[in-house]
């Protein structure tokens, strides 16, 4: 199964209630294949094809206003347009997932893959002070997984998530084990499970309203506080790597996603050289695996971080190592891939030769 | 005989007038003058009179009536500017047995929203869409909308809306009009007894398609705007008369998803 095509799979049997997207390369395949499934047979999910991703975003944001589980797909451009609805979705507290396969850019760039979108996605994206929860799959089977999880999490904390992919992971063909088709809720159950849901108002209770609107500087400041106590919490409880070999290692490769599996083959070709490399692979890109980072640099000669962008999550190992050892930068753009004999040259000429 | 006291007469059964339970107490931000209050209220007493409240959803825009949820004693949720059509595509279609309206503004609706009031009325949405124009945007001081009559002074158009250069005023509601989706597309004001009745009408026969299942019903309610235009409001509504109503015309444009014959 391609890595779009078992999120589509998985978001049916997770039991989602509405997906709302617009079609755009290399992601295109998520709403195609849960058109051709007719997941409103399977399931009653709706699946729509809105006029573009404003109003795909839009509708995510009516539809979990009522306590659904709502996703939308896109890729980088139309992830960029998604940002203002985003943005409303983190402010009024809503649970959803999003999914951004991500391309080579900026602007129409290219249709290849890319991790340059990291900086958007974990710093925010929209406007004002808000952080998505960043889940960062290596494969189709975590394309696939990463669904439930997103949803526990959305769920648990409020919260939009995005599972940030790319291009790669996304067209890539494995063989992946689907979970059981979950029931949907049935409107009861969504009534008592999220009573904030605007569900229509009964006689018993106030009415509901969905807003991200605050007039008034003491309160949206006091939001704003409740909304930095709740990322500080998921930072607390939330955080998911992956670490080999970094037990003996003198130099830790740091890689999410695609990239990371890239990096486990540079490490046996370093290791084949007598390197001693570990690796440290991100599962939650926001919350950062930052104490890690910080206990390995402790330890360890030296970090380089590889990507397919310009430098973008550097940047966070560079906070976690806060300046007590060397954090190099090796990357490939443009829908570049970078090698595993590359990775190592660079290891040797950033890290060991300097 | 015993002389009645005025605590005598307040009794409820006396009550020949009184708020509709589908609006709140709190005291409306509105300028002194603006339709927006009339048009709530009418809104509300369509659900108060349908006994459909618990059933209800609306979403407000972005614009004077953003604040529309402290008043309306239902469930709302509050869009992006402009988003609103799409906002209520996604609640009705998790929620297709509940009630879903709009209420927006020409800036919202016909402006930065235009291709989601195009493509939710294009869809067929099942679903109200109340459309306040007063042909200015009022909430940010007067600019000019897509809607600002040619030669109408705004604060981005002092000297007057140069079609030439800034464009036409739009028609949005013809244009809906000439999509397959739209079942019920209609223009009202609310500036007068006999108007006010007639709106309430159009507003109830909207919310009635709804329950038929009959796609969108396009409610426009060419409205004032005392403060935007710069003017007292019995003066606004005699300016709304004379210039509003030749280029935005009263009455039925589509009923029964046919355009009405002029």
């Amino acid at each position: 199964m391609k890595g779009n095509e078992a999120i589509a799979e998985a978001a049916i049997r997770e039991g989602v209630d509405a997906y709302f997207g617009y079609p755009i390369t290399p992601q295109s395949e998520v709403i195609e294949y849960l058109m051709s499934e007719k997941p409103h047979e399977r399931t009653g999910m709706v699946v729509l094809q809105a006029e573009s991703e404003l109003a795909a975003i839009n509708m995510v944001y009516g539809a979990a206003g009522t306590g659904r589980k709502v996703m939308t797909s896109s890729s980088s451009p139309g992830i960029s347009l998604k940002m203002e609805g985003i943005s409303y979705i983190a402010g009024s507290e809503l649970p959803c997932v999003i999914v951004n396969v991500v391309r080579g850019g900026p602007g129409l760039g290219t249709i290849q893959p890319g991790q340059c979108d990291y900086f958007q996605a974990t710093k925010g994206g929209g406007h004002g002070d808000y952080r998505l929860i960043v889940l960062a799959p290596a494969s189709v089977q975590e394309m696939a997984d990463f669904i439930e999880t997103g949803y526990d999490l959305a769920f648990k904390y409020r919260n939009p998530v995005m599972i940030l992919s790319d291009g790669i992971i996304g067209q890539m063909m494995e063989k992946v084990e689907l979970k059981p088709q979950k029931k949907r809720f049935t409107p009861e159950e969504i009534i008592n499970k999220y009573p904030w849901a605007t569900t229509g108002k009964p006689k018993s209770r106030e009415r509901n309203i969905i807003t991200s609107l605050e007039l008034i500087a003491a309160k949206q400041e006091a939001f704003n506080q409740k909304l930095i106590k709740k990322y500080q919490e998921i930072q607390e409880n939330e955080i998911k790597y992956e670490a080999l070999n970094t037990d003996d290692a003198d130099y830790i490769l740091v890689a999410y996603g695609s990239v990371a599996r890239i990096c486990m083959n540079a490490m046996e070709e370093a290791r084949a050289k007598g390197i001693k490399v570990g690796l440290i692979r991100p599962i939650t890109l926001f919350p950062f695996p930052t104490p890690i980072i910080s206990k390995l640099a402790d330890k360890v000669k030296g970090f380089m971080s590889v990507e397919m962008s310009a430098g973008q999550m550097v940047e966070d190992i560079r906070l976690a190592v806060n300046g007590r050892k060397p954090v190099e930068f090796y990357g490939r753009q443009g829908g570049m891939i970078p090698a595993p004999e590359d990775i190592v040259i660079a290891l040797e000429q950033k890290l060991i030769g300097g | 005989m015993a002389e009645i006291t005025l605590q005598d007469i307040i009794k409820e059964e006396n009550l020949v007038y009184s708020r509709t339970k589908v609006m709140t107490p709190n005291e409306l931000h509105y300028c002194p003058g603006c339709g927006h209050g009339t048009a709530h209220r009418l809104i509300a007493e369509v659900i108060e009179e349908m006994g459909i409240q618990e059933q209800t959803v609306g979403v407000t825009p972005v614009g004077c009536s953003v604040l529309m949820y402290n008043y309306m004693d239902i469930d709302m949720q509050e869009a992006a500017h402009g988003r609103a059509p799409a906002v209520a595509t996604g609640i009705k279609r998790v929620m297709p047995d509940k009630y879903v309206f709009t209420y927006q503004g020409d800036g919202d609706l016909a402006a930065i929203g235009t291709a989601e009031t195009i493509h939710s009325c294009n869809r067929g949405e099942n679903i109200c869409i109340f459309f306040i124009n007063n042909g200015i945007y009022g909430m940010t001081g007067g600019q000019m909308a897509p809607t600002t009559l040619e030669g109408m002074a705004s604060s981005t158009s002092p000297f007057g809306r140069d079609v030439s250069m800034m464009g036409n005023p739009i028609k949005m509601t013809e244009l809906v009009a000439q999509l397959a989706g739209t079942y019920f597309v209609t223009r009202h004001s609310v500036h007068t007894p006999r108007n006010v009745r007639r709106a309430k009408k159009a507003i109830r026969q909207a919310f009635e398609n709804q329950k038929a299942g009959k796609g969108v019903s396009f409610v426009e309610i060419v409205s004032n705007c005392n403060s935007g235009w710069k003017m007292p409001p019995v003066k606004a509504n005699e300016w709304m008369e004379e210039n509003m109503f030749p280029f935005y015309k009263l009455g039925d444009i589509k009923v029964d998803g046919k355009l009405v014959e002029k």
